[in-house]
């Protein structure tokens, strides 16, 4: 952890977005129709775009002149912040979905709070993204539905899905110190203040998708404290490779 | 029988193609009247629209030409979106991925304009996937380096251009008004790939050589885009009298060299033609024989990429097949439990 | 997948002009297609999506259609009718 809260916190926003943004971009080339091709390129745009300004505003706070490069392409894995579920491998389209649904039902809350954040910087970066994360929602949300309640093939898969990913939707929820100081200082947001909000969303989305609510068990955790699966660093090893075989290159 | 349902009959076997086989055969049954009244409308540079009469033979290279330049789009996703998880800063990954993206939504405007011809988009994606429909040559090439994102956008999309301005004066309305969109979309993807490449070309030794390298590879490819040489291309006649192509093949070729050739000298980077040298007295700089036994060799199949990217296109078809057939039965039951 | 085609209102005071078309299961998704497709990222927009059998469309001004019924779809080839049951295989 480093010495500045606001940092810290701001890199896990970043780490989220760009994390996410980029497992989105694998689908390039290989979605199931072109339509959904052009949407999941979309939203991985959206996302990157999100990362590129909150690195910037990080790098500011840190004031030792990383750029939004530095961050994002020169720190290993235990530096990054992002939460497990962005980094978990895209799978099938229901996997992408599932994944995609319970973040955007987190984020989008999540943004929409952000946007009153004493943080001037923090508070117009969330007002955007909250635009964003509302289609991204109702994307996600739109083809939970159809995937749960059309085929018994896409049923399974979607629950499969569901049952997969659900031990990493706690970690949404995690507070710790560095939340609480910001939070006391009217800059973030308590996640477990948009607990009840998401149950909400969540739960209206799979009833209308004939699936069924994993049973909350044990939680996977770890992403803040740079604590991550082992897929971080295969993503990471692809993302950066260029940066780290030609140190000090400009692109 | 009814006469109308004779007639209706009698058209759907006349558009299937039922009264003749081939493009030619069918213009040789055409009313005399009919033709000349279509040829007038042509020459007074008026629209033909989805729902004017025309030559079958029209209709049927329109869908070749629009259907190909669709697939070229969407195949041509692929060498560049190899690249994307590997850009080497944010702002490069975002242009790259918006590019791609631009090309899938080109890709879908154009495979909208051939629909408008009586053709579906399965039927398309089936032709494609199966081998039977052609796309751009160049992209049955490999992405080697991050320089070749340079490549592609300075000389593909450079060519392209090329190609396209002149398409969105195409007497099809609904092809030239994709065209229209699709140049207006065009202009940040030459340009986003010449900035890579004076990135390079301005770089450590390691990058000005990767610069080098993407053009050695890439130049040749580039101009085989523009197609056989005019007098070997057996579509060209019709395309040019029905203004679908308004400009000859050489002659698009020549125009593309003459712009690109000063670009690539201002990167300091040496062309991978002996024979590149300036006419003075025409204004145009000559170039080398075209290797056309290779380019023959790609569209037929055999080029270093042409397995794979197919292979790419098919898995994602197959792929998401219980995605659209689960789409496709969550629509039918909205329907059904509407109707009730 | 069935056709829609899709009408853009790109600012107020406007009237939709057609883009072009898309393909969806349903409305819902036709809507999310149409704007991921023809407004690319695009705010304060309005899109319409009709699907495509659903429009009529007037003849065209040549009168000499020997073939064409009246009252046409809005293209004349085949994809876009239903060929009667009772006509067999042509």
């Amino acid at each position: 952890m480093t010495a500045l809260p606001l940092l810290d916190y701001t890199l896990r926003l970043a780490d989220n977005a760009l994390i996410l943004g980029h497992r989105l971009s694998e689908w390039v080339g290989h979605a199931p129709v072109l339509e959904e091709e052009l949407a999941l390129g979309n939203m991985a745009l959206d996302l990157i775009g999100e990362a590129r300004v909150l690195y910037a505003y990080a790098g500011n706070v840190e004031g030792k002149g990383r750029d939004e490069d530095a961050l994002a392409y020169l720190r290993d894995v235990p530096e990054f912040r992002n939460t497990l579920l962005v980094e978990q491998p895209n799978g099938d389209f229901a996997l992408t979905i599932v994944r995609q649904l319970l973040y955007a039902a987190f984020s989008c809350p999540f943004w929409r709070e952000l946007s009153a954040s004493r943080d001037a910087t923090l508070a117009a970066i969330a007002a955007k993204a909250a635009k964003e994360a509302a289609y991204h929602l109702r994307h996600s949300a739109e083809w939970l539905i159809r995937l749960g309640d059309g085929t018994a093939e896409s049923h399974r898969r979607a629950q499969t899905a569901l049952d997969q990913l659900w031990p990493y939707s706690g970690e949404l929820f995690e507070v710790d110190p560095i939340e609480e100081t910001l939070v006391a200082r009217g800059i973030a947001v308590d996640p477990r203040s948009l607990r009840c909000e998401w149950d909400h969303t969540v739960d209206g989305c799979l009833a209308q998708a004939t699936l069924d609510r994993p049973t909350d068990r044990w939680m996977q955790t770890g992403g803040r404290l740079g604590r991550h699966s082992e897929h971080l660093g295969h993503v990471l090893a692809t993302m950066q490779f260029l940066q780290r075989a030609y140190p000090g290159a400009t692109w | 029988m009814e006469l109308s349902v004779f007639c209706d009959i009698l058209m759907r076997m006349y558009t299937q193609g039922l009264l003749g086989s081939n493009g030619t055969d069918l213009v040789g049954q055409e009313p005399e009247e009919r033709l000349r009244h279509f040829q007038a409308r042509i020459d007074a540079e008026e629209k033909i629209e989805p729902n004017d009469w025309m030559p079958e033979a029209y209709r049927r290279t329109l869908i070749r030409m629009i259907s190909q330049h669709a697939h070229s789009e969407i195949v041509g996703m692929l060498p560049e979106g190899n690249w994307i998880t590997r850009a080497p800063t944010l702002r490069r990954k975002a242009a790259l991925l918006a590019k791609v993206q631009d090309e899938g939504g080109h890709g879908l405007y154009l495979y909208a304009a051939a629909e408008t011809l009586g053709i579906s988009r399965e039927e398309m994606t089936e032709q494609l996937l199966a081998g039977k429909a052609k796309y751009s040559s160049i992209f049955n090439y490999p992405t080697l380096t991050w320089a070749d994102i340079g490549a592609i956008g300075w000389l593909v999309d450079g060519a392209a251009i090329m190609n396209q301005i002149p398409l969105c004066r195409c007497s099809y309305g609904p092809y030239a008004r994709a065209m229209i969109r699709i140049c207006k979309e065009e202009s940040f993807h030459q340009r986003q790939g010449y900035e890579i490449m004076l990135t390079l070309s301005r770089g450590t030794s390691e990058q000005r050589a990767m610069a080098q390298d993407a053009l050695d590879r890439w130049w040749w490819p580039s101009l085989m885009m523009f197609g056989p040489s005019d007098k070997e291309s057996q579509h060209s006649d019709n395309s040019l009298r029905w203004k679908i192509k308004r400009f000859s093949n050489d002659e698009l070729r020549q125009k593309f060299v003459d712009a690109t050739v000063p670009q690539g000298h201002h990167l300091g980077l040496v062309f991978p033609d002996p024979d590149l040298a300036y006419d003075v007295t025409a204004g145009h700089w000559r170039f080398g024989p075209i290797d056309w036994a290779e380019f023959r060799d790609v569209l037929a199949g055999n080029g270093p990429c042409n397995r794979q990217r197919m292979q790419q296109r098919r898995s994602a078809h197959e792929d998401g097949a219980w995605v659209r057939e689960a789409a496709i039965a969550y629509g039918e039951k909205r329907k059904g439990s509407a109707a009730a | 997948m069935p056709l829609w085609e899709v009408f853009i209102r790109p600012r107020n005071g406007l009237a939709h002009k057609h883009a072009g078309s898309i393909h969806a299961a349903d409305a819902a998704m036709a809507l999310q297609a149409a704007r991921d497709v023809y407004t690319r990222r695009g705010e304060g927009l309005s899109i319409w999506v009709v699907p495509s059998a659903a429009i009529t469309a007037s003849d065209p001004a040549d009168k000499e259609m020997m073939f064409e019924p009246t009252a046409s779809k809005i293209y004349r080839h085949p994809t876009f009718y239903k060929v009667p049951d009772d006509v067999g295989n042509m």
